[in-house]
C-alpha cells in the first residue's frame, strides 16, 4: 500500500487546528499572506455554527474578536505585518482587560507594505513590545505543519489558562491526542457577587459570558476587581504586577520547545519557525560525519524562556542563533547565556528562506575556517 | 423608580461637568429601558472612549468599555456571536464620526442590529475642547483658536446614506422625544441611529459664547424644528428633528443564520 | 378635610448627587424649584407643582424623583 503524503499550506494547518482547538469565531481582513486563514474559517465556520466576518479593517477585525470571546467563544483573527501593526491598539486592550483570544501574524518582509510574498522573520520584536505599556505578551511559532497544528491549539489553551492574547507568529507560506483546554468559567451563582477581575489563589480568573447572570464592566482603564475604572495607585500598581507576573511566574509552562542532540553538543543552534528546519537539516548532516552540532527549536518566543536556553546552552562552546532578521532573538539568547560573547548571529534579510548551505557558510567564517 | 434598577447608584455622582448632557442621555435611556421592560441580562452596553463613553459603567448591563472610536466594532463581534443580545452602543460625536467614522459607515452598511446613539455636542469635551467633525464652520476650539473651516458631517445624512434602517435626531431638551426615539430604536431590527443634540457647557458653551447649559438648551428648544410640521419650511435656519429614516432591510445577522443554514445543507 | 383641585407633589432632592446646574429651575413651568446658598436644588413653592416630571427627566444628575399623589392618596 502506498503511503499518502497530502501537501497543505501552513495556513490551513493553522485554520484546521484552530477548529480542532474549538474556535467559533474569526474576523479578519485580507492581506498576503494569510488570507488563506481567512477563506478557510468562511467556508468552515458556517457549516460548525461559528461565525466568520469580513470587517472593514484590521483595527475592527480584532476589536470584534475581543467583543466574541466575551460572549463566551474562542475567537481569533489572522493578518500578516501591515495588519498586526494596526492590530496593537486592541491588542493592548486585549492584555488589560484580560480577553482571551488569538492573533495569528504570517510574517512578511517588513517594515510597512515591505515585501508581501516573501518571507522574514522581523515581527518578532514588534509581538514582544508593539503596544504601548508595560505588559507581557505570549508568542509562539513552528517550524513544520505537524508542530504547527499542536502550536496552534497550544496557543488557544495558553489564551483561555491565562486569560491573555496569544500572538501566533507563522513564517510557512508554503498527530495523537493533543488536548484542548477549554474556559474557566465562574462557578459563582446568579445573585451572588462575582468579581471578574479577582484572580483566585492559582493567579487564574474565572470569566463570565456577556449574556450570561452575572453584569459587569471591562474596560481597557486600568480598574479594579470589578472591571471598574480606578486610579487608586494601590489598583494600579497591583494591575500591572498581575498582568505581568500572571504571565511572567509561569515561563516554564508557557516555554513550548523542541531539542535535538543537546546532550554533547559543542556547537548549539537556537532557531524557530522555518529557519528552525534548515538549522536541523545542517545539525543532522554535520552529526553522520561526527560533528557535535545541535539544535535547539524555540516554539514560544515570548515570555522569552531565558532559564531554558541557559540550561541547554551551558556545555557548548558556541552558541549560533538562525534567524530571518537583524537579530531580534539574539538579543534575548546573549541575555540568556553565560558568556554572551560566544553568542553568534546567522541570518538571512533578503526575502529568501535562509538554508542549510547558507548557515554552514556563515558558520564557517565564525570557525576561522574561512569564507 | 425607573433609574435604580438599570444605574450603578454606587458609582454616583457621576464624572459628568454640572449641566452636562450625557447626564439627561442617560436619564433618557434608563427610563427607555425601563419601560421596555427587557431582561438586564440580555442586553449589552458597548462604548468608546471619551465623556459619553463613561455612560457604560453606570449602567447595570452587561457593559464593555473600549477603544477610541471602536465601539461598534465591539459591539459586531458580540451581536454576532450572540444574536439574541440587544447592543446599545453610545458614542461622542468625535468618537463616532472622526476616529470610528468608517466603523460607523460599515455597521450601518451591514444594517446590523445595533442601537447607535451619537451624543453630539460638538467638541472633544473629555480633551479640553478640541473640534470635532461635527463642530462646524466658525466653531472655536482650543486646536481652532481662530474658528474653525472644518465643515461639519450631517449624522442623519450620513448614516441614511451609509445604510442605517432608522434615523432619528433629538436634543437634550426634548427629553419625552429623546425616551421616546431610544425605545423606536432599540426595538427597530437592523442598524438604527439616534444623534441627540446635546450641551457641553464646560468645553463648548463658554468659547462659544452659548452660554451655560440652560441657554443651551433654550437654543435646543427655539433653534430646532419637528420635521413635517407647519413651522418646518426650508430656509428657516433650524435644525430638523424626528424619525427620518424607518424600514425594513435583511439584518446582518439573520442573514449570516441563513449563510449556517446553506453551508450545514451542504456539509 | 377637603382635597385640593391641585396636583400635590413631594420633591424628593438628593443633595449629594445635585450639582446645582439650575436646568430644573430653569424650565419648570410652575417656577417650583429653586436653587439655595450651596447650590442645591428645593422645592421653594412645591404647592404650585403642576406633577408634570419634567425636571425630574431633565435632571442630568438623577437628583430630582417627583412624588405625585393622586387625589384619592390625598382622601385617604
Amino acid at each position: 500500500m502506498k503511503n499518502k503524503t497530502a501537501f497543505i499550506q501552513g495556513n490551513e494547518v493553522c485554520a484546521r487546528a484552530a477548529i480542532y482547538a474549538g474556535v467559533g469565531f474569526f474576523a479578519g481582513y485580507p492581506i498576503t499572506p494569510s488570507t488563506e486563514i481567512a477563506e478557510f474559517m468562511a467556508r468552515e465556520l458556517p457549516k460548525r455554527q461559528g461565525t466568520f466576518i469580513q470587517m472593514e479593517d484590521e483595527i475592527s477585525s480584532l476589536c470584534a474578536v475581543i467583543g466574541a470571546s466575551l460572549t463566551g467563544c474562542k475567537a481569533m483573527t489572522a493578518t500578516s505585518g501591515p495588519g498586526f501593526s494596526l492590530m496593537q491598539e486592541a491588542l493592548g486592550y486585549a492584555v488589560m482587560a484580560e480577553i482571551p483570544c488569538v492573533i495569528v501574524d504570517v510574517q512578511r518582509g517588513g517594515p510597512s507594505t515591505g515585501l508581501p510574498t516573501h518571507v522574514m522573520q522581523g515581527d518578532v520584536c514588534q509581538a514582544r513590545w508593539g503596544i504601548h505599556g508595560d505588559h507581557a505578551i505570549v508568542a509562539m511559532t513552528a517550524s513544520g505543519n505537524q508542530e504547527l497544528f499542536k502550536i496552534t491549539v497550544d496557543a488557544f489553551n495558553i489564551a483561555e489558562t491565562y486569560r491573555t492574547p496569544v500572538i501566533l507568529l507563522l513564517d510557512i507560506p508554503s498527530e495523537g491526542e493533543i488536548e484542548v483546554v477549554e474556559r474557566l468559567r465562574t462557578a459563582v451563582k446568579q445573585g451572588v457577587d462575582f468579581h471578574p477581575y479577582l484572580p483566585r489563589e492559582d493567579g487564574r480568573l474565572p470569566m463570565s459570558d456577556f449574556g450570561g447572570v452575572h453584569r459587569y464592566n471591562v474596560t481597557g482603564l486600568f480598574h479594579d476587581m470589578w472591571g471598574f475604572p480606578s486610579d487608586d495607585p494601590q489598583v494600579v500598581h497591583g494591575l500591572l504586577r498581575h498582568l505581568a507576573d500572571k504571565i511572567n511566574n509561569n515561563v516554564d509552562n508557557i516555554a513550548r520547545f523542541k531539542e535535538y542532540y543537546l546532550d554533547d553538543a559543542d556547537l548549539v543552534l537556537v532557531s524557530y519557525g522555518s529557519s528552525a528546519r534548515s538549522a536541523l537539516h545542517l545539525v543532522e548532516s554535520r552529526r553522520r560525519r561526527g560533528e557535535k552540532y545541535g539544535l535547539l527549536e524555540l516554539q514560544t518566543l515570548w515570555p522569552f524562556p531565558h532559564s531554558i536556553v541557559r540550561e541547554k546552552c551551558a556545555n557548548a562552546r558556541y552558541v549560533a542563533v538562525v534567524e530571518m532578521n537583524l537579530g531580534q532573538i539574539t538579543k534575548e539568547v546573549k541575555e540568556a547565556v553565560d558568556r554572551p560573547e560566544r553568542v553568534y548571529l546567522l541570518n538571512r534579510i533578503d526575502g529568501v528562506y535562509i538554508t542549510p548551505t547558507d548557515i554552514r557558510n556563515m558558520l564557517r567564517v565564525i570557525q576561522g575556517r574561512g569564507v | 423608580m425607573a433609574y435604580d434598577d438599570y444605574i450603578r447608584k454606587r458609582f454616583f455622582p457621576h464624572i459628568w461637568c454640572p449641566g452636562c448632557g450625557h447626564g439627561i442621555v442617560l436619564n433618557a435611556l434608563t427610563r427607555s429601558l425601563d419601560s421596555l421592560g427587557f431582561d438586564k441580562n440580555e442586553m449589552v452596553m458597548v462604548s468608546g472612549i471619551g465623556c459619553s463613553a463613561r455612560i457604560s459603567g453606570y449602567v447595570d448591563l452587561h457593559s464593555m468599555h473600549t477603544i477610541h472610536g471602536r465601539a461598534l466594532a465591539f459591539a459586531t463581534g458580540i451581536k454576532l456571536s450572540r444574536p439574541e443580545l440587544k447592543l446599545i452602543v453610545p458614542m461622542g460625536d468625535g468618537d463616532a464620526l472622526a476616529i470610528g467614522g468608517n466603523h460607523f459607515i460599515h455597521a450601518a452598511r451591514r444594517n446590523i442590529d445595533i442601537t447607535a446613539i451619537v451624543i453630539n455636542n460638538r467638541i472633544y469635551g473629555m480633551t479640553g475642547g478640541q473640534y470635532s467633525p461635527l463642530s462646524g464652520v466658525g466653531v472655536r476650539a482650543t486646536t481652532a483658536p481662530y474658528s474653525n473651516i472644518d465643515p461639519a458631517f450631517d449624522v442623519v445624512e450620513m448614516a441614511t446614506a451609509a445604510g442605517a434602517t432608522f434615523v432619528a435626531r433629538t436634543t437634550t431638551y426634548h427629553v419625552r422625544e429623546m425616551s421616546k426615539f431610544f425605545q423606536k430604536a432599540i426595538l427597530h431590527k437592523g442598524f438604527s441611529v439616534v444623534e441627540v443634540l446635546s450641551q457641553c457647557p464646560t468645553n463648548f458653551g463658554r468659547r462659544n459664547k452659548a452660554g451655560d447649559a440652560v441657554h443651551m438648551m433654550e437654543s435646543y428648544k427655539n433653534g430646532t424644528v419637528v420635521a413635517g410640521s407647519a413651522d418646518d419650511v426650508p430656509g428657516s435656519g433650524k435644525i430638523r428633528r424626528g424619525v427620518f429614516v424607518e424600514k425594513t432591510a435583511p439584518e446582518y445577522c439573520d442573514e449570516y443564520a441563513r449563510i449556517i443554514r446553506v453551508a450545514r445543507k451542504g456539509a | 378635610m377637603m382635597a385640593k383641585k391641585q396636583t400635590k407633589a413631594k420633591h424628593v432632592i438628593n443633595r449629594e448627587w445635585c450639582k446645582g446646574c439650575g436646568i430644573c429651575v430653569h424650565f419648570c413651568p410652575g417656577n417650583v424649584l429653586e436653587l439655595d446658598e450651596w447650590f442645591k436644588c428645593f422645592a421653594a413653592r412645591p404647592d404650585d407643582c403642576v406633577g408634570c416630571r419634567l425636571c425630574e427627566l431633565r435632571c442630568p444628575d438623577f437628583a430630582i424623583q417627583v412624588v405625585v399623589q393622586s387625589k384619592q392618596d390625598q382622601v385617604a
